[in-house]
């Protein structure tokens, strides 16, 4: 369950130790752009100290690495790719290219730990107009991807355009990255709302994301983790139609049938599919009690 | 003296009226918090008349009243009675500055001492910020308006003499008056009673603080499971930056739903008066005001009501307004494995805070919330035993954290109802064993032997004595 | 290693703490902390323990702590020995 994913600035031990508790499903510490040039060391090396010692087991756990044009991303996947982490984050991520580059020095990282070839999955941070229009590449470049994000604040600088609340400047980078991802078999997520203050808009632009087919959503500020995880999760209606398809799967199976069409609509495997992961997640929330 | 004006040109010719000699008991209120002018005033003033071992008792002692730690040195001052102390006096007071253990209670039990001829008053000085010859006095209105003077009331109706001192002195008759002219012997017209800034702050900002939000949230969520939430709901809430929250939140709830609450009680912030103003309450029974919104509602809206500390938490009274409550929010700087909380020491064992209304509020409240962080700058928050005992754990049913909420064993049918509502319920001490990985366990700081402070319970008996700190 | 400059590690903030370090001779270790009674002992061992696992055996510590968790002590202990001695050979 990756409905909500949470920034976390890599150099603030305050916020990182209560990063598990503000009930995102996904945590992101920051060693990038929360993080000033000078103090890239100190960060890599707390978001290590602070990842051994307090485990973040009740959390999916991503770090975001510094990009392949700065001198520090390899000491950030020397040091942080050992503990494992669920997710790798590199930024500016721009072809397939940088995805094997990263591959490459992930693996060898991981050969020297003991850990299997491949533990540590990538979730590349598409920001630059290049990154976008290589997203399907990016996504499909190895097995190692298991979604992509999208970074809006980046990218309409690149595409010399204002970032706005509305968000008509980046609705082809979202069609584009859904489409990209869901052809490459990954999950897709969106770019974070920036105003702290206005909650409802952050309502509003979860509840956007989702219709358009996003996995899940950035956030930045713990104020909207709430607002996203509600425009994620599946609406009683969804759970009810859900139960509704399993149902009559079983029904059928029972009576020896073998198609089954329900409210005139022929049910096919996807379909199934959707339903039971909507009924497991719908579960999950239940009894993880994360609203 | 003129028959239609109790007015006296110089405080020191009202204490000489008012028959104080040495060893008699004072009072004062503090509803001019931080703020505050004439407490120290005052003080000075019998200083420099040559009083000696006077009783001080003051709802609260505030920072800026820490000139009584020269009062007390001087032997001015002998003895201090008191709800709350801050940690500039309290460090004193810990450090064994006093050869009389400091008496605190609580914002019910203390105008309960007064009226039952416990701790009895000869002289009440009652700050007021607006007042007329006879004695009438408000402060709802005038340049250092504080609001409600609840906690003046009954010193104000008991003492054997009643002194006002306000810097608004208007024609009478004051008629919408908490203190009335009948129980006042003289009025004293001073430039200032106080700096208006410390008084009450501009507005109170509900926390940015991601961990208080989270609180704040289950905070909510913990109410909503426990069936108290229906027409006729009735609140309490604190003014720190998690009780706001979870105030906002509420009324969101409440509006959603369609909720109409009975009263708010308090201790009364902004974010209480916004549930009223939007229809959650039909009232306010306010005590203290604690911002600028509080002091404009109480004043403009009837629906926003003055009530005086008896009224609100006296435990010998025929009936108090805690008794009546369902829901309460409350905070803690430590909190044990049976529930206990201390509210009145830090962890090293320094006097800084003191119970206010908080034992009281528990007592009576029905469901009784104490909000506080797992840990505090590497301390955990739970303990095997309080460093000093505030408010009974028989009185307490659940706390909140972030990590997880424990509710008291004694409500073991409350518990189910909120884990059957998805609220993260945990046992007290796996809290504490969290809390303890995270920060490793700490030392407990040694303790001195002598007995700096009583600390009395809302029934007048001792439930816990502060030692000095080494 | 071996310390060849004064170097600062983390900050004043609340569960922070502030490191500075510089060569000496023999470790000293000069401690504040908001938490002295219950875990100055602590800290110390945790200071120590660092300088000890990148053998510094030379070195003048001041720390300031704002009631930061051990693994942030750590953290900042190691940030700052490392920066004070960059430039030296692995």
């Amino acid at each position: 369950m990756r409905r909500s994913m949470l920034f976390l600035p890599g150099n603030t031990p305050n916020i990182i130790v209560n990063g598990d508790a503000l009930g995102a499903d996904n945590v992101i510490l920051d060693l990038e752009d929360a993080v000033a040039p000078d103090q890239k060391d100190a960060a890599r090396i707390l978001v290590r100290s602070a990842i051994k010692a307090l485990g973040f087991k009740n959390v999916e756990l991503t770090v975001r690495i510094n990009s392949l044009d700065t001198p520090y991303w390899q000491a950030d996947l020397d040091e942080i790719v050992p503990l494992r982490p669920d997710l790798i984050m590199p930024t500016k991520v721009g072809g397939a290219e940088d995805v094997l580059t990263l591959d490459a020095c992930m693996a060898e990282v991981e050969k020297k730990s003991g850990l299997p070839a491949g533990t540590v999955k990538l979730i590349p941070l598409i920001e630059t107009a290049r990154g976008l229009e290589n997203a399907y590449a990016v996504a499909s470049a190895s097995p190692r991807v298991a979604a992509l994000f999208l970074g809006a604040e980046d990218l309409t600088a690149d595409l010399h355009c204002p970032r706005t609340k509305e968000g008509a400047e980046i609705f082809y980078a979202r069609s584009r990255m859904i489409s990209a991802a869901r052809a490459a078999g990954v999950d897709v997520y969106d770019t974070p709302f920036t105003d702290v203050n206005d909650d409802e808009g952050a309502v509003k632009d979860a509840r956007f994301a989702r219709s358009m087919g996003f996995s899940g959503k950035a956030v930045i500020s713990p104020r909207h983790v709430r607002a996203v995880n509600e425009a994620f999760s599946p609406t009683q209606k969804e759970i009810d139609s859900a139960r509704e398809v399993l149902a009559a799967i079983r029904q059928a199976k029972e009576q020896g049938r073998g198609a089954i069409s329900l409210h005139g609509k022929m049910i096919d495997k996807p379909i199934v599919v959707r339903a039971e992961q909507t009924i497991a997640m719908a579960e999950a929330i239940a009894k993880g009690g994360s609203k | 003296m003129m028959k239609d004006s109790k007015v006296i040109a110089a405080l020191k010719d009202a204490i000489l009226r008012s028959g104080l000699k040495d060893g008699m008991r004072i009072s004062f209120h503090h509803h001019l918090r931080n703020g505050d002018g004439v407490m120290n005033m005052v003080l000075g003033e019998l200083a420099a008349m040559g009083y000696r071992d006077l009783t001080v008792n003051s709802s609260s002692v505030f920072d800026v009243q820490s000139p009584i730690i020269d009062h007390v040195k001087s032997g001015v001052v002998g003895r201090i009675e008191t709800n709350y102390m801050g940690a500039k006096v309290g460090r004193f007071i810990s450090a064994g500055g006093m050869k009389e253990p400091v008496v605190f209670r609580s914002h019910g039990g203390r105008p309960s001492a007064v009226e039952n001829g416990v701790t009895p008053i000869d002289v009440a000085f009652v700050a007021a910020p607006t007042a007329d010859p006879m004695g009438n006095a408000t402060g709802k209105i005038g340049k250092s308006a504080c609001g409600s003077l609840g906690y003046a009331e009954a010193d104000a109706r008991c003492a054997k003499h009643t002194i006002v001192v306000t810097d608004n002195l208007v024609p009478y008759p004051l008629e919408d008056a908490m203190i009335q002219e009948q129980w006042v012997d003289g009025v004293v017209a001073v430039d200032s009673i106080g700096d208006p800034q410390g008084i009450v702050s501009g507005t109170t900002r509900i926390t940015r603080d991601p961990v208080g939000l989270v609180m704040a949230r289950t905070t909510v969520d913990v109410i909503r499971a426990s069936g108290l939430l229906r027409d006729g709901f009735s609140f309490q809430t604190g003014a720190g930056g998690a009780s706001l929250a979870a105030a906002k939140f509420l009324k969101d709830v409440m509006l959603a739903e369609k909720i109409q609450g009975s009263y708010a009680l308090g201790g009364v912030t902004s974010a209480i008066v916004d549930m009223l103003n939007a229809g959650c309450f039909r009232s306010i029974m306010d005590v203290q005001c604690f911002d600028l919104g509080a002091v404009a509602s109480i004043r403009d809206n009837p629906r926003h009501v003055e009530i005086s500390a008896t009224r609100y938490a006296s435990p010998t009274s025929k009936s108090c307004c805690v008794d009546s409550l369902d829901a309460a929010i409350l905070g803690a700087t430590e909190i044990d494995t049976d529930f206990n909380v201390n509210v009145h020491t830090d962890s090293n064992g320094f006097i800084m805070g003191g119970s206010g209304g908080h034992s009281d509020v528990a007592a009576g409240a029905k469901l009784c919330i104490i909000v506080a962080p797992l840990i505090r700058a590497r301390l955990p928050i739970v303990t095997d035993r309080v460093t000093t005992i505030s408010t009974p754990g028989r009185t307490v049913d659940v706390l909140v954290t972030q990590k997880g909420v424990a509710v008291n064993p004694a409500r073991a049918a409350l518990r189910d109802r909120l884990a059957e509502a998805g609220v993260k319920v945990v046992d007290i001490h796996d809290l504490k064993a969290a809390a303890e990985k995270l920060t490793g366990a700490p030392r407990r700081p040694a303790r001195g032997t002598r007995e700096v402070a009583k600390v009395v319970y809302r029934d007048e008996t001792q439930i816990d004595s502060i030692k000095s700190v080494k | 290693m071996e310390i060849r400059r004064k170097a600062v590690a983390g900050t004043l903030e609340s569960s922070d703490v502030l490191v500075e370090i510089e060569p000496g001779s023999g470790v000293s270790v000069e401690l504040e902390s908001v938490v002295m009674m219950q875990f100055g002992a602590a800290i110390e061992n945790a200071v120590r323990e660092v300088l000890k696992e990148f053998a510094v055996e030379n070195a003048s510590l001041r720390v300031v702590d704002r009631g930061a968790l051990d693994c942030t002590i750590r953290a900042r202990v190691e940030t700052a020995i490392k920066r004070a001695a960059e430039g030296e050979d692995e």
